[in-house]
């Protein structure tokens, strides 16, 4: 589904990713732990193609082909979906017309018939009622005025619409109380299948309860340090990040 | 080059030239000048005092500073006021007209032939000087509507024209006024008696095509106790290293319980991206409120021109009525806007709207500039203004000069405003869902349109969204 090898990335000349590898194959939840300022965001950005980041090295290969040379709408377009950690507010388009816009690119993209509008709600209600939400906020403009849980959950409504292989979910449990972070997680969970990979990057093992991981990795400037099974989430948990940072000035 | 800069550039797509023998008055004004337009028109000689009045006073005026709008001196002298397509007579009927002008408006997206006219809109087509064209016209006199191009109402109905030309806009009311009661050449007149609801929209579609021609026109709309009419303009010029000067008036008159919603589609061509040449746009436009529960709604699209310098306004005469002012101006590369509204509140229990978005691109500089000003005796005056400003790129500018005048303790006034900034981020989430960079500017500037767009007629309010995705297109990148 995913390889990402020997990444290198830099923003405004400093780099960020010093060589970053990963594997994740169909089916799979894989979390990506880290401390603040690990590089978890950038590499989030680096692979939806935010233009911000420069690669200067190394490889992703989404579904066999490189993407590095495709832009941002076209990723999205071959099922390459982000939840961002600030969801970006578009004032007077709602929410319905912007994920049937969105739903219309990608479909227009794989040469498939645009959806109309009557269609579209079809569509739209059924992924609400398979979440188990209301379609309360359809008819709100896009993010305006939403509370920071709403926002996240729109995302993860947009996940649901947009049927992504694979789903990078960066940090979307920060910033949500503990229900907020249960709900949302349990959407997600809703959605896994054994063709949609995951992908969460987070600071935090608690949305890991509700979205048990296959694999957990932990991210210190800009490298993958170590990974592991559900386990090691637990265990940084316990001991906290600095436990990996004196491992690694006790093994040099 | 940011995602920003190359989405706002697109070619003017209506920068072409039609080839056609023109009838052209020599360059500069004098009285002869105006003596020869006058006499081209046959007009009465009422009407040439009228404008030699108008020249006497605009002789003693200067070109007001006060926009925020920077150009070179205009030589007044250089400019042909008068250029009209060389045609031998009278015309009976459309097959007539010279078909190089047919194909020019066709071309404009204005079929004016009897088969391919748009269906429930009513054009006068104005190439240069003159009026070439107005359709439906039967249709519309048998609903007792007048709709001609203004020199054919002058010999006309000239006991209308001479009660209402001037009445809402006076020769001395400022510079571009005086010089447009001087020189005007065409434009159209419409007058909806008294409780006739006008059975489709009127439109003008105004065309710059000579060179080195300024163009002059004056409207003049008359809607008598409750009478309605929805009317529209739309205008375009070919692209040339020139500046060329579109000095027009528009009067509006609504009497008792009548209403007028006027809207602009102004798309002149505004310059190439080096600010080399494109139309200056010096326009008075305002609407007379005259009786009681009377409307005028102003709703304009202001994409072209070098320089726009305009301020639909209304005179809130009639107690109770109202005046209401939508605008969207887009402004890209060096253009310049300074525009705006004036709203004066006179009568009881008065209410005016203004709602304005601006959008500046490019090197462009976008001024909202505002009046609301309640009389002594406006009772119960009601003003909500709303003006709303968004950035596209790190090099334009957005300004905003409200000015309140209030002299009625029972009035209240709302103001509201808002400036904001398409950021890459904005158009990456876009992107990020499958929708290309430039449809996310797109739908990114026609939902802040929004509130403006829904007061457009609808075939319109398409092609104004169109026109805004074009004129942006390119502005990120």
């Amino acid at each position: 589904m995913l390889d990402i090898t020997n990444l290198h990335a830099s923003v405004e000349g400093t780099e960020i990713l010093h060589g970053v590898d990963l594997t994740i194959k169909p089916g799979e939840v894989h979390a990506i732990m880290g401390p603040n300022g690990s590089g978890k965001s950038t590499l989030a950005q680096v692979i939806a193609g935010h233009p911000s980041y420069e690669v200067t090295a190394g490889s992703i290969v989404f579904e066999g082909s490189d993407v590095l040379e495709l832009a941002a709408e076209a990723r999205a377009q071959a099922g390459l979906f982000m939840a961002f950690q600030y969801p970006v507010e578009i004032r007077g388009i709602t929410n319905a017309y912007f994920l049937r816009a969105a739903v219309n690119s990608v479909r227009k993209a794989q040469g498939l018939e645009e959806l109309d509008t009557i269609d579209f709600l079809d569509v739209l209600e059924k992924k609400l009622a398979a979440i188990g939400w209301e379609d309360s906020f359809l008819n709100r403009p896009v993010n305006e005025g939403f509370s920071g849980g709403e926002k996240k959950r729109n995302e993860i409504l947009q996940m649901a619409v947009l049927e992504p292989k694979l789903a990078v979910l960066d940090e979307t449990d920060s910033g949500l109380d503990i229900d907020a972070v249960k709900a949302v997680a349990e959407a997600v969970t809703k959605l896994r299948s054994p063709e949609r990979s995951i992908l969460i990057v987070t600071h935090y093992q608690r949305i890991l309860n509700y979205l048990t991981p296959d694999h957990v990795h932990v991210l210190a400037d800009g490298k993958i340090v170590r990974s592991g099974g559900k386990e090691l989430a637990l265990k940084l948990e316990e001991l906290g990040y600095d436990w990996l940072r004196d491992e690694a000035v006790a093994i040099s | 080059m940011s995602t920003i800069d190359t989405h706002v550039q697109k070619p003017y797509q209506y920068g072409w030239e039609t080839d056609i023998e023109s009838d052209t008055a020599p360059a500069g004004l004098s009285e002869d000048t105006i003596r020869l337009i006058s006499a081209k028109k046959n007009e009465p000689e009422w009407l040439l005092e009228w404008r030699l009045n108008a020249f006497r006073h605009w002789l003693t005026l200067k070109e007001p500073t006060w926009a925020n709008v920077q150009y070179d001196p205009i030589d007044y002298q250089a400019i042909h006021y008068y250029s009209a397509p060389k045609q031998q007579k009278q015309l009976e009927s459309m097959d007539e007209v010279d078909p190089k002008l047919l194909e020019t408006f066709e071309k404009l997206g204005i079929p004016l032939s009897e088969q391919k006219r748009l269906a429930g809109v009513a054009v006068d087509a104005v190439f240069d000087s003159v009026s070439v064209a107005t359709t439906f016209k039967k249709t519309l006199s048998e609903a007792g509507v007048i709709f001609l191009p203004f020199s054919e109402a002058v010999l006309e109905h000239p006991d209308l024209v001479q009660r209402y030309l001037g009445s809402v806009v006076p020769h001395t009311d400022n510079f571009f006024a005086a010089l447009n009661s001087a020189v005007f050449t065409d434009g159209s007149f419409v007058f909806i008696p008294k409780g006739v609801r006008c059975p489709m929209e009127l439109s003008t579609y105004f065309r710059i095509n000579a060179t080195s021609t300024g163009q002059f026109e004056r409207t003049l709309i008359v809607a008598e106790a409750g009478a309605y009419v929805s009317y529209l303009e739309g205008c375009s010029a070919p692209m040339r290293d020139e500046n060329q000067l579109h000095a027009a008036v528009v009067e509006l008159v609504a009497l008792d319980d009548a209403q007028i919603k006027y809207s602009t589609v102004q798309n002149w061509y505004p310059g190439d991206e080096n600010g080399k040449g494109g139309i200056y746009n010096f326009v008075t436009k305002r609407g007379a409120c005259r009786g009681r529960n009377s409307k005028i709604s102003w709703t304009q699209v202001e994409t072209g021109s070098a320089i726009t310098w305009k301020y639909p306004g209304c005179i809130l005469q009639g107690d109770n009525s109202i005046g209401e002012f939508y605008s969207v101006a887009v402004t890209n590369n060096r253009q310049q806007a300074d525009t705006g509204t004036k709203m004066i509140h006179i009568g009881k229990n008065t209410r005016s709207t203004i709602v304005s978005k601006g959008i500046s691109a490019g090197r462009s500089q976008n001024t909202y500039r505002g009046q609301v000003k309640i009389m002594k005796g406006a009772e119960n005056a009601r003003n909500y203004s709303q003006c709303d400003s968004m950035l596209i790129g790190d090099q334009c500018g957005a300004h905003t000069f409200p000015y309140i005048d209030v002299r009625n303790s029972t009035a209240t006034m709302e103001h509201e405003a808002s400036t904001s900034k398409i950021g890459e981020d904005q158009i990456f989430y876009c992107q990020q869902r499958g929708i290309s960079a430039e449809d996310a500017v797109s739908m990114i500037v026609n939902g802040f349109c929004k509130e403006v767009f829904r007061e457009l007629p609808m075939e319109f309010a398409v092609e104004a969204q169109n026109l805004l995705g074009i004129t942006l297109e390119g502005s990120v990148g």
